[in-house]
């Protein structure tokens, strides 16, 4: 992206080494200026504008739109429907592999969830796009739609999450169960949510012959290409996609959904570029969502407080035509220590968008009832919940036995738990108050995510001026990839960050894999690494090999890269610079690629998470039960922090979610036609700024040899695990009164208070 | 959206008569009408501008110790005038509790005292709605309705009215002017917004082609500055519409309360002047049990219109503390949070 000018010299540089250090992110001046440019921000001469127009009814069938009059309305250039529109290569109900998802691309009348889309106005304006789209009128032969969690007959799915077993056990949970010396029965309930991220999924589709420009926000830019290559029966390198910037994703922009195949869909019908920009309500259907959940917790414990048996089952929902199932129960998996755990899922199909992976999927959901759970037992063995969790801390991955590849959860208690105060916790609940008469409550939870890897490519090259390119199809979700990676591309090549030209966001670069399940540093920065000592090794091989070269004869192994130069690692006094290198061998410039991808070995062997602990204050309001949290402490071990300042936003971040999925977020069903009737940023409640209370991260140490040589594991997700269930485990200290079903609302503390 | 003709008269006069034709709504600031429109709430076939129009964006105090606010003030504007907020504590609270920082910017006073009800079912237009569409029906009486009104409402609609300032104002008494086709009058806001009945479609009593030019507090609301404030129960702390709210009001004179005020918000289609509440607080000394007495008065009609039994007992506690505040005296500066019930928390420094 040579057209992006990021800051070339960022606040607090230091040169020598870059990762570690907490620079500000490379594209904030930009974005601040509002000179990021976002894909809808992008209009090639030409282009028209498109709007969808979506079912108001949750399952049926459109019997008729009022086409002639969209298309009388001034400016109405087309309206692709189902009769009219150009095919597609393939049924999109195909899944041509399990990171296929079946969407609606106009081939079927049938509705099957509300604010699907049924029709495709375009214009010249957005206005006439938008009246055009109003003036469809669709009439509908309407079915009784299925909703909620009891919506029909369960199911055990074959699958949940990406491919992990529905049911898990180790040991007899019921035999531990009997033998408990207490035990704690619970269910809780989470609601639908929705990603929201705050720039609408968007595209700007321009088709040249056989080839296609997209611009689109994307956390998956090679997974996209492929699934429009076969849509559209073309071959993925005519396919041109920009996405240097995404005003986040959440796990929403990961895969090719419908409504930026319809974009490309209206431009191959017009014959003209075309923008489709998706309105806030349209964001509530065919882009995903996190699903409801209801789950059944069973815990007991013996005579000193240690778990005999952890029974953690989730029912969620899919929708009538595909299968996403939100792991919520695998959160039993790893963190606390019991003879017998077993873990089950069930599901009931309703008339919905495919849920869809939504910022820690399953861990965020699984975790707020787990640490309820946990917190409801330690009260009943009247122990401090975290002596509790310390007494069932887990020294071995329980489902599996396997070691940790790293572990430093106890570094988290202890450093969360001081810098917190919660030495000072009363364990009795309704205890504390604060000047005002406030109820004060003290919560915490565990945090844990996996250490995942996806597979990535990354290309480098040395050029002849000693400035250093490292080439990777990478995303930025505003999670400072432009940042944290050129940090590491900085250190791979061993140049100052500021010699490096870093390039990501388009397709045409080499594959850096999916921006999801916290792995894409871990990920593009291994590819990164490797390919910058690919090209390091290149560039040391042409010295030692040159007589030349006071590095000659050197070897590989016996050459250092550090800013520009290469150094004999045993005399550092013999060096040259890269520019002389090349200009030797007269060379414009050596280029190398390199891979990232898990180890199999290590998988085999380590359970590799991250971790934290997550203490949380709130006030209640003792007569009209509204909750404020007041203060957060996160302390997280998360391998290799690459940038303290990034990773810091990225853990505040989290735990805010963590926050609101325990007080605030909601997505509101109708119960009759199934439709979301809070879509929009006005009543889909998320933290405000006076929500937001003080927050405290800490990064704990931690080295982990095994997760990827650069030991990173990850923290995009981490922070909402724990978060939550700390806010509600506070929200019952403050109170006594425990909700089980979130978001915590008023009339649930009201009524008991 | 649909395509509307757009006027911006120039005298108050043209305002009416470009607004009395059919299908013609004014516009201000916007911040609801627009959002209407692009909802296809409302489409109207004309956008009377009335942002143009001279000299009714004045603060002014009259010589009977009354206020004169113009309908096109700015709330940001009145709730950071010093005077103001000295003079009618309440009212300023109640302005700062809604909306966003950037929406009081915006927004005006006239505009405040007309936005239309937040009821899910009148936004969503394929729901029933007899606010929306006369006579279609009310999904909202079966659907999700757990914010929805527990008074005055009626089989046809129970939508709430969802503004904050309107609640202090109609516990002051104040006044709308309104500039119509036969020429100017006035009426105190309390009978500017109706309550539902079998025409929910009428949100308030105005004509067509009648503007609101003026909102006046008489020379008797300043005689509450002492023990006033607004209290807000909402979802989060800051932008969202009220849950419940209450306004109270209270002259204190001699250990005993003179005159009391109370109204209430988000519990009808109205803001809901409490006066059976207010009479049994003349005369009496300003205790727990007078004030329990008041807010069992104050819901004696309430019924749930669905899922909100709970809001019923949410308001009496909220009209509890809200006289409770009253009597211990405004406080000196405005809370940080205003209206919240965590005003007191330190360190909030933005609402």
């Amino acid at each position: 992206m040579s057209e992006l000018n990021l800051t070339s010299a960022p606040a607090h540089l230091r040169h020598g080494s870059n990762i570690g250090q907490p620079l500000t992110r490379r594209d904030g001046i930009l974005k601040v200026k509002g000179q990021a440019t976002y894909a809808a921000d992008n209009h090639p001469p030409g282009m028209l504008f498109a709007v969808m127009a979506v079912s108001s009814i949750a399952r049926g069938r459109v019997t008729s739109l009022d086409v002639t009059a969209a298309r009388r309305h001034p400016g109405v250039v087309d309206v692709m429907t189902s009769d009219h529109k150009p095919p597609l290569a393939i049924d999109p109900e195909i899944k041509t592999n399990p990171f296929v998802f079946r969407m609606e691309a106009l081939h079927s009348d049938e509705v099957r969830y509300a604010n699907q889309p049924i029709a495709v106005v375009i214009a010249e304006t957005l206005e006439a796009a938008t009246e055009g789209a109003a003036l469809l009128a669709p009439h509908y032969e309407t079915l009784p739609a299925l909703i909620g969690l009891d919506a029909g007959d369960s199911f055990v799915p074959p699958v949940v999450g990406v491919g992990n077993p529905t049911e898990n056990h180790r040991g007899d949970v019921e035999a531990g169960l009997a033998s408990a010396e207490k035990r704690i029965e619970a269910v809780y309930e989470t609601p639908p949510q929705y990603h929201n991220a705050m720039e609408p999924h968007a595209i700007v589709a321009a088709w040249d012959g056989d080839k296609l420009s997209v611009d689109m926000p994307t956390q998956g830019l090679f997974l996209s290409r492929a699934r429009i290559a076969e849509l559209f029966g073309i071959a993925p390198d005519k396919i041109h996609i920009r996405s240097p910037f995404l005003g986040g994703g959440f796990g929403s922009k990961g895969l090719m959904s419908g409504p930026p195949t319809l974009g490309i869909m209206a431009a191959k019908l017009v014959g003209r570029p075309v923008k489709l920009v998706l309105r806030r309500e349209q964001m509530y259907g065919p882009v995903g969502h996190r699903a409801p959940t209801r789950q059944r917790l069973r815990m007991g414990t013996d005579g000193e407080g240690r778990l005999t048996a952890l029974d953690h089952h989730a029912r969620t929902v899919s929708s009538t035509f595909d299968d996403f199932y939100e792991p919520a129960a695998d959160a039993s998996h790893t963190l606390y220590a019991a003879p017998a755990i077993r873990t089950s899922h069930d599901a009931v199909r309703v008339n919905t968008g495919t849920p869809l992976f939504m910022r820690a999927p399953g861990e965020a959901t699984g975790s707020i009832a787990l640490e309820s759970a946990i917190d409801e037992m330690a009260w009943a063995c009247g122990i401090d919940p975290l002596a509790f969790r310390l007494k069932n801390y887990a020294e071995v991955e329980p489902i599996t036995g396997k070691p940790f590849s790293s572990k430093a959860l106890r570094a988290c208690y202890e450093q969360g738990a001081a810098r917190f105060g919660w030495a000072k916790r009363p364990l009795q609940p309704w205890q504390m108050r604060d000047d005002a008469g406030l109820l004060v409550g003290w919560g915490m939870g565990t945090a844990t995510f996996p250490a995942l890897m996806f597979q990535a490519e990354a290309r480098a090259a040395i050029r002849r001026d000693g400035t250093g390119v490292m080439e990777i199809g990478a995303h930025d979700m505003g999670q400072g990839a432009w940042t944290a990676l050129a940090q590491i591309a900085a250190d791979g090549l061993g140049l100052d960050i500021d010699r490096v030209e870093f390039k990501a966001g388009t397709s045409d670069l080499p594959d850096a894999g999916i921006a999801g399940g916290s792995a894409h540093t871990a990920t593009a920065g291994a590819a990164i690494h490797t390919a910058g000592a690919a090209v390091i090794a290149k560039l040391a091989d042409l010295a030692a090999n040159d007589e030349r070269s006071p590095l000659f004869g050197a070897g590989n192994a016996g050459v250092i890269a550090r800013s520009g130069k290469l150094f004999r690692r045993d005399d550092e006094s013999r060096g040259e610079s890269y520019a002389e290198i090349l200009a030797r061998a007269g060379l414009a410039e050596v280029e190398a690629r390199g891979t990232g991808a898990p180890n199999p070995a290590s998988m085999e062997e380590y359970a590799m998470h991250a971790h934290g602990a997550v203490f949380a204050e709130v006030k209640v309001d003792p007569e009209l039960g509204q909750v404020r949290v007041t203060r957060m402490v996160g302390a997280f071990a998360a391998g290799r922090i690459v940038n303290p300042h990034l990773v810091k936003s990225q853990l505040f971040g989290g735990m805010i979610w963590g926050m609101s999925f325990a007080l605030h977020e909601e997505a509101i069903t109708d119960r009759r036609s199934g439709r979301i009737m809070n879509a929009n940023l006005a009543e889909y409640h998320i933290p405000v700024n006076a929500d937001v209370p003080p927050l405290d991260v800490i990064t704990v140490e931690e080295h982990d040899p095994h997760v990827n040589a650069l030991g990173i594991k990850g923290v995009g997700e981490i922070g909402i695990t724990g978060s939550a269930g700390a806010v509600a485990n506070a929200v019952w200290h403050a109170t006594g009164v425990r909700v089980r079903r979130f978001p915590i609302r008023i009339e649930e503390l009201l009524t008991q208070l | 959206m649909k395509p509307f003709d757009y006027v911006r008269p120039t005298t108050v006069e043209e305002a009416v008569a470009a607004a009395a034709q059919p299908g013609a709504v004014y516009l201000a600031a916007g911040t609801n009408l627009l959002d209407l429109m692009k909802g296809n709430i409302s489409r109207p076939d004309r956008l009377v501008d009335v942002t143009h129009l001279g000299g009714l964006d004045r603060i002014e105090h009259l010589p009977d110790g009354a206020l004169r606010i113009g309908a096109l003030v700015r709330n940001a504007d009145l709730a950071h005038d010093a005077e103001f907020v000295r003079s009618y504590p309440a009212v300023a609270e109640a302005l700062l509790s809604g909306a966003s920082a950037q929406l009081r910017n915006a927004a005006t006073v006239g505009g405040n005292l007309l936005q239309r009800t937040r009821c899910a079912y009148f936004y969503d237009t394929a729901s029933r709605c007899n606010k929306r569409a006369a006579g279609s029906g009310c999904d909202a009486r079966d659907g999700e309705n757990r914010s929805h009104a527990v008074l005055g409402w009626s089989d046809s609609c129970i939508a709430t009215h969802p503004s904050d300032f309107c609640v202090p104002l109609v516990a002051l008494d104040a006044v709308v002017e309104i500039e119509g086709s036969n020429g100017r009058r006035e009426i105190v806001l309390d009978e500017l917004h109706r309550l539902p009945g079998d025409t929910p479609a009428r949100d308030s009593t105005l004509e067509p082609g009648d503007l609101i030019v003026a909102v006046r507090l008489p020379p008797a609301a300043r005689g509450f500055a002492a023990h006033a404030g607004y209290l807000k129960v909402r979802e989060r702390t800051s932008y969202a519409f009220a849950v419940v709210s209450a306004a109270a009001a209270l002259q204190i004179e001699n250990g005993k309360i003179k005159q009391a005020r109370l109204a209430l918000g988000g519990v009808a289609a109205k803001p809901w002047r409490a006066r059976t509440a207010e009479d049994v607080l003349r005369d009496v000394a300003p205790t727990a049990d007078a004030f329990q007495e008041a807010a069992w008065r104050a819901l004696g009609d309430a019924k749930p219109s669905g899922d909100n039994a709970f809001k019923i007992e949410l308001a009496r506690r909220i009209v509890v503390r809200a006289l409770t505040l009253a009597a211990a005296g405004t406080p000196a500066r405005l809370p940080p949070l205003p209206a919240s019930p965590f005003a007191s928390t330190s360190g909030a420094l933005h609402v």
